[in-house]
């Protein structure tokens, strides 16, 4: 049984079908990375593993636990739980402007730590600093120890996209998946984050990555995905995907991709 | 009449007008935000209902409402009465809290739904989003339109005297009405300046402290 299964995902929003039915498998450890031209439907495949979206048919299944069926009702708590197997890193970072960095890790493992917990000062205390040490640690595995106090709108966009890898993987989620992380940041400060990502492959994660950078898909990627019209067009290692694509479509988006 | 007994007089008047603010500022703050949730929530009556009562009560003038607040019951033989001064009190909540929670909905509906989305995949819970991601960044940007309504509010208590409530107004006419000393409007004037700027270097200070982040 693979990690990850999705299976016949169907997303419409009105009149639009967005995803058509997609399935695809994932084994622990693996780097998929979802190509596709705006509008394949790669973000809302994102977002509908992440349960920003409900997906109007298919099921997600993560190591043998099932997440989402469709049509079944979720409550708010359940979707909380369930979500958790997966953290998510977004285009635009959406940091929390008001807290410093170190609060922007810190805050979501705070908060689940400490609900429903009768726990006294003393273990409080304990806790606290365990999630700061093990934000520290992410923070200087993203590269920023010294930024720990910085706030937000004192880093650049690079900057900021680590801070916010570091915040999802404060979570420990099981598959990390990133929204193309690179999209909204000047050219030169996309190589630190890509950088950053690769060693979380070195590290053994298992990613989901949308992006528009062709070459670090080809390098990073174990499997690809090549998304087009709602539909996964193509599926295979990168040198399958890259090297010998199947389909005019795929053959066509790649070419158009390289200038 | 000395200077002495006027500016007593005044005081008196002017403890009513800082009355009248505090308790209208205390209740509409959180009040305005109850109204916000009505006017933005998914149960259709509800919000139909709020915007039904923001569109009345900020339709019509402050100083008719009060007139009606503290009239109206026993014109239309209700057996319910207020005090002059609780009918001022009621009608000016009920007016800033319409306008406050006008302003509550623009900076709620100004952050951006990423934030939401960030707290969501983090496994926070709705009330975590709201108090510990989104309200402190609400705050921040509707601080210079509040400071607007407050130093208006300042100003607005002088309607009071419409149903006789000795506030800083009608003290000073009091005064002018025995006296004939067109002095004294100069010397509410002040008391009214001086009010405006403690307000206005209180939320610059509140503005200032909030500068350390950009939203």
């Amino acid at each position: 049984m693979a990690f990850l299964e999705i299976s016949n995902i169907k997303k419409s929003f009105g009149k639009t079908e967005v995803l058509k039915g997609i399935d695809f498998t994932m084994e622990k450890g693996e780097v998929l990375v979802i190509i596709g031209s705006s509008g394949s439907g790669k973000t809302t495949l994102l977002r509908c593993i992440n349960f920003l979206e409900t997906p109007d048919s298919g099921s997600i299944t993560v190591n043998g636990e099932n997440l989402f069926k469709a049509g079944e009702p979720y409550s708010d708590r359940e979707k909380r739980e369930k979500r958790l197997h997966f953290g998510m890193v977004f285009q635009q970072f959406n940091l929390f402007p008001q807290y410093t960095v170190l609060k922007n890790i810190t805050l979501a493992p705070e908060l689940r730590e400490f609900k429903d917990k009768k726990l006294s000062r003393a273990e409080k205390k304990a806790l606290s600093l365990q999630i700061e040490k093990n934000a520290r640690l992410l923070l200087e595995t993203v590269g920023l120890s010294e930024k720990a106090a910085s706030y937000p709108c004192e880093l650049s966009g690079g900057q900021q996209q680590r801070v916010a890898i570091a915040r999802a993987l404060a979570l420990r989620p099981d598959i990390l998946c990133f929204d193309e992380p690179t999209s909204a940041l000047d050219p030169e400060l996309t190589g630190e984050v890509l950088r950053v990502i690769r060693g979380l492959k070195s590290s053994d994660r298992t990613m989901i990555v949308v992006t528009h950078e062709m070459n670090f898909a080809r390098g990073v990627a174990d499997k690809v995905i090549y998304m087009a019209d709602g539909v996964i067009e193509e599926f295979g290692t990168p040198d399958e995907v890259f090297g010998k694509p199947k389909s005019d479509k795929t053959k066509a988006f790649l070419s158009s991709a390289k200038d | 009449m000395s200077f002495t007994d006027i500016m007593k007089s005044l005081s008196d008047g002017f403890s009513v007008t800082l009355m009248i603010f505090g308790i209208t500022l205390a209740a509409s703050l959180p009040l305005g935000l109850v109204f916000t949730f009505g006017s933005m929530s998914k149960i259709l009556p509800l919000r139909w209902l709020t915007k039904f009562v923001v569109w009345v009560v900020r339709g019509t003038p402050l100083m008719l409402q009060i007139i009606l607040i503290f009239y109206g019951p026993g014109l239309l033989n209700w057996d319910l009465k207020f005090s002059r001064l609780n009918a001022v009190l009621i009608a000016f909540i009920i007016n800033y809290s319409c306008y406050f929670s006008e302003i509550y909905r623009a900076g709620l509906e100004s952050i951006p739904k990423g934030q939401y989305e960030a707290g969501q995949v983090l496994g926070m819970t709705k009330p975590q989003i709201f108090f510990r991601v989104v309200l402190m960044q609400v705050v921040k940007r509707i601080v210079p339109p509040m400071g607007n309504e407050i130093i208006t509010l300042v100003k607005d208590t002088s309607l009071a005297r419409v149903i006789a409530v000795t506030e800083l107004v009608k003290a000073a006419e009091d005064i002018i009405s025995h006296y004939a000393n067109i002095k004294v409007y100069i010397y509410i004037a002040v008391f009214y300046l001086a009010f405006t700027a403690l307000v206005t270097w209180l939320l610059h200070l509140a503005e200032k402290k909030l500068s350390y982040y950009s939203v």
